[in-house]
């Protein structure tokens, strides 16, 4: 099926350019079929790009290894959910899913708004296709996915066993999500600069798609960072690697871009910053999509031998150019409305988030590019580690959570001092009271993170505070009971009270971050069965070793050959808390030098940590197993001098009997972290929070609330 | 294998030249008419809506406690000058006089 494959990526191909043709004819010439037209040429992308990817989808659930691509990533021992994912996981694949995702949401977009900003939508139609043509040139020229070899090899190399975690089922589809998602504000940005439409509808058109990317590259952002802490075997959550960074700038920017977009929204203001808020976080989606084809990082992340990086540069260099050309050319167009009637109002905090939140993102890219840009220049490796990006990004995360509680409870336009006095007072005392029980509990030795808990108190008490008087503003009027009220109040105003929820999940979120980055207790150490070590006021025993052969038997399910582990007991002032088993999987190498048996176990080693989470705190265990002793090691030699190649496994049995029988000292990495669970929850309650914002409004109740209250027969607060 | 193939891309190719094409098949007279609004319309429309989101914002910020009443009645009056002169744009865009149907009462 490879020419089918191929014959959709030439089509792919022409319908682009026929798509950005018609959509600039039609808008240039005024034609409003070419503009239809055109617009469906993007429906027919998404069409055609899905066949493709339908195709290479079933070369891998079939194992058809003529496929480059399903040979060098995929094999008959990865599990069948992992080969349905090992699409995604080579270059080639992933320049299709990528291609495919954009297609398909560009084309909801677009449908979307198919009846309003025509001139508009036909220029980011054509913007969109563009982006799309350039990554199937990417998939013709460099880098195809339906290459192929004949005759197709017996069997691939399998996939990356670092990539076999249920995680990377979803994590990088999401992210890419969040990626394309975040070109269609671009696209719709440069529309609207090309055809001098910076209006209101604009800006409620691209408010819905900005949220759309914020949530999915959101979530894509923590499932990655999930991934790494519950299943990679390292032990964190965040490395500030570059390629987690470089999904954390567009998220960044994007989340000032929703903000900011409320004040021009409210006030007409700021569209220039606005307009180069969509820019920024379009460009740096696509530049985070450079980083991971460029071949200029070594990561998990990074395709290997990339050789992306100058058609990359290229488009990332016009798309910069042209976004500077067209907003200083419309400069005029882009002047405000009103300006800043007082620096106690909820603009200029606002303004001053944006400021934060771009100052991070400015942090990261510094931290994430600098290095490379001058490895590139110099010739000599250098990096920015953990300890320089939190002197910067700590402060400044302190000074976000902050002004996330001032935000909500401040005024537009104008507050006075008696009103700041009267809605800062409560969450002020509750900011107190929470560093006076810190203080007596005894964590003064860590300032920045007693910092955190007493401004997330001071959230937490902001927002509680909008909740209550809100929902006793409904009851006054309506009289209803107050789940009742709380329930109407949230619904019938989505955006705000999303947004609160947004910021309280923020809030839960980095108090989970201080407490597990300031208070972890970690261990490295050896221990032979019926050994203990103490991690975090823990008591930790090695009960016994664990073994399994074969990829069918793999108690992780990840199509290991071999795995060594071990039952540990954890156990706190003498009482049983947990039962973890913590492995190692062993995989198959492919590499028929490595012997009989050597080749089954001589893949990359992967750790399967295991783990009991809690509330308040997880104990986090992984195990390396020591496979080197002699004794197993003249196991694997004489295997390899005497079996044939089909008949290895009887060694690996024998070895495994034999680690089970005399199990060598194992090294284990234990740690002990508290609140980790809050980050997870603090999450959940952002996507939750961002759910509400975007959840479309019923169109009955829309026309309800379309005239203010006072234009209501009754006169009454209908939407309090 | 190579015919289906090739019976397969064709068919592909026809369902995207029908998916495309079909504007273009319209009527002339279907052609001219655009069911888009106007884009000043739309905007103006877009404009009120969020106006009136914002009037009922006021509204709710001033009944959380986080305006004075002087200063809620100095802000709401200026929102509602601001609706109505949106709605008088509106208006005068539709060649008619001010609707003040769905204008807020005051």
């Amino acid at each position: 099926m490879a020419p089918l494959g191929r014959a959709c990526l030439l089509l792919a191909l022409a319908v682009c350019a026929y798509g950005i043709g018609a959509s600039l004819y039609g808008v240039r010439g005024g034609r409003a079929d070419f503009r239809d037209s055109g617009r469906r040429a993007m429906y027919a992308l998404a069409g055609i790009l899905a066949v493709a990817f339908a195709v290479l989808e079933v070369a891998f659930l079939r194992n058809d290894f003529t496929f480059n691509t399903v040979a060098d990533t995929s094999s008959r021992t990865t599990p069948a959910l992992y080969r349905a994912a090992a699409v995604w996981s080579s270059q080639e694949g992933s320049l299709l899913l990528w291609a495919l995702l954009l297609s398909l949401w560009s084309s909801l977009a677009l449908f979307l708004v198919r009846r309003r900003m025509r001139e508009v939508a036909a220029y980011a139609t054509a913007v969109l296709l563009g982006l799309a043509g350039f990554f199937v040139v990417l998939m013709l020229v460099y880098a195809t996915p339906f290459a192929t070899t004949h005759p197709a090899p017996a069997e691939g190399a399998g996939l990356d066993p670092l990539l076999r975690f249920p995680t990377m089922v979803i994590h990088p589809p999401m992210l890419y999500s969040g990626y394309t998602l975040c070109t269609i504000p671009l696209a719709f940005g440069i529309g609207a600069l090309l055809a001098r439409r910076v209006d209101a509808d604009w800006t409620r058109i691209i408010r819905r798609f900005a949220i759309a990317a914020w949530l999915l590259l959101g979530a894509g952002i923590v499932l990655g960072a999930r991934w790494s802490y519950a299943e990679l075997g390292w032990g964190g959550y965040w490395g500030w690697d570059a390629v987690e960074n470089a999904s954390l700038m567009p998220w960044l920017t994007g989340t000032a871009l929703l903000h900011s977009l409320m004040i021009q929204e409210k006030r007409g203001m700021l569209k220039v910053w606005n307009m180069s808020l969509v820019l920024a976080t379009g460009t740096l989606a696509v530049m985070g999509t450079f980083l991971v084809r460029s071949g200029i990082l070594n990561s998990i992340h990074a395709f290997g031998g990339a050789t992306l990086g100058v058609p990359f540069v290229v488009l990332i260099g016009v798309l910069i150019a042209s976004s500077i050309y067209l907003v200083v050319s419309r400069a005029k167009m882009l002047r405000s409305e009103h300006r800043l009637e007082s620096l106690l109002s909820r603009e200029s905090i606002f303004l001053a988030n944006n400021l934060v939140l771009v100052g991070l993102c400015f942090v990261i890219f510094w931290g994430t590019y600098f290095p490379l840009i001058s490895e590139a220049l110099s010739g000599r490796e250098s990096s920015v580690g953990p300890p320089w990006f939190d002197r910067y990004t700590v402060p400044l995360a302190l000074a976000l959570v902050l002004l996330s509680g001032i935000g909500p409870v401040i005024a537009w336009r104008r507050a006075t001092l008696a009103n700041a006095r009267r809605n800062f007072t409560g969450p002020a005392l509750l900011a107190l009271l929470a560093l006076g029980a810190l203080l007596v509990a005894g964590v003064q030795h860590k300032p920045l993170a007693l910092a955190m808990f007493c401004c997330a108190a001071f959230v937490l008490g902001c927002i509680g505070q909008e909740f209550v008087r809100g929902t006793r503003a409904r009851r006054a009027i309506a009289g209803e009971p107050v789940p009742v009220a709380l329930l109407a109040l949230v619904r019938r105003n989505r955006r705000r009270y999303g947004g609160y929820i947004v910021h309280i999940g923020m809030a839960v979120l980095f108090v989970g971050v201080a407490a597990s980055s300031s208070f972890q207790h970690a261990s490295e150490l050896g221990l032979s069965p019926g050994q203990s070590s103490r991690v975090g006021g823990y008591t930790v025993r090695y009960v016994r070793p664990t073994a399994t052969i074969t990829p069918r038997q793999d108690a992780a399910h990840t199509g290991s050959t071999l795995s060594l582990g071990a039952v540990l007991d954890v156990s706190k002032r003498g009482r049983h808390v947990a039962t973890l088993r913590p492995s190692q999987g062993y995989y198959d190498s492919g590499e028929s030098a490595q012997g009989s048996v050597g080749h089954l176990i001589g893949g990359q080693p992967v750790s399967h940590i295991s783990m009991s989470a809690g509330l308040t705190r997880d104990v986090w265990t992984a195990i390396a197993p020591d496979i080197s002793s002699p004794s197993l090691q003249r196991i694997v030699s004489a295997g390899n001098r005497t079996l044939p190649p089909d008949e290895g496994l009887i060694a690996i049995a024998y070895l495994a009997r034999s680690y089970l029988r005399s199990p060598p000292p194992a090294q284990f990495h234990l740690i002990v972290s508290p609140l980790v669970m809050w980050i997870w929850i603090g999450a959940l309650t952002v996507f939750g929070g961002g759910l509400i914002a975007i959840w479309p409004v019923p169109s009955a109740l829309r026309r309800a609330e379309s005239v203010p209250s006072r234009a209501l027969p009754s006169g009454e607060l209908a939407q309090a | 294998m190579s015919v289906l193939i090739a019976i397969l891309t064709l068919l592909l190719i026809v369902a995207v030249i029908v998916v495309i094409g079909a504007p273009l098949r319209r009527s002339r007279r279907a052609r001219a008419s655009d069911d888009a609004p106007a884009p000043a319309r739309a905007a103006l429309e877009a404009a009120r809506e969020a106006k009136y989101r914002e009037i009922r914002d006021t509204e709710l910020d001033y009944r959380t406690g986080k305006l004075s009443p002087q200063d809620y009645e100095r802000l709401d009056s200026s929102l509602w000058a601001e609706a109505l002169e949106i709605l008088d744009r509106l208006a005068a865009l539709n060649g008619q006089r001010a609707p003040r149907s769905d204008a807020p009462e005051r």
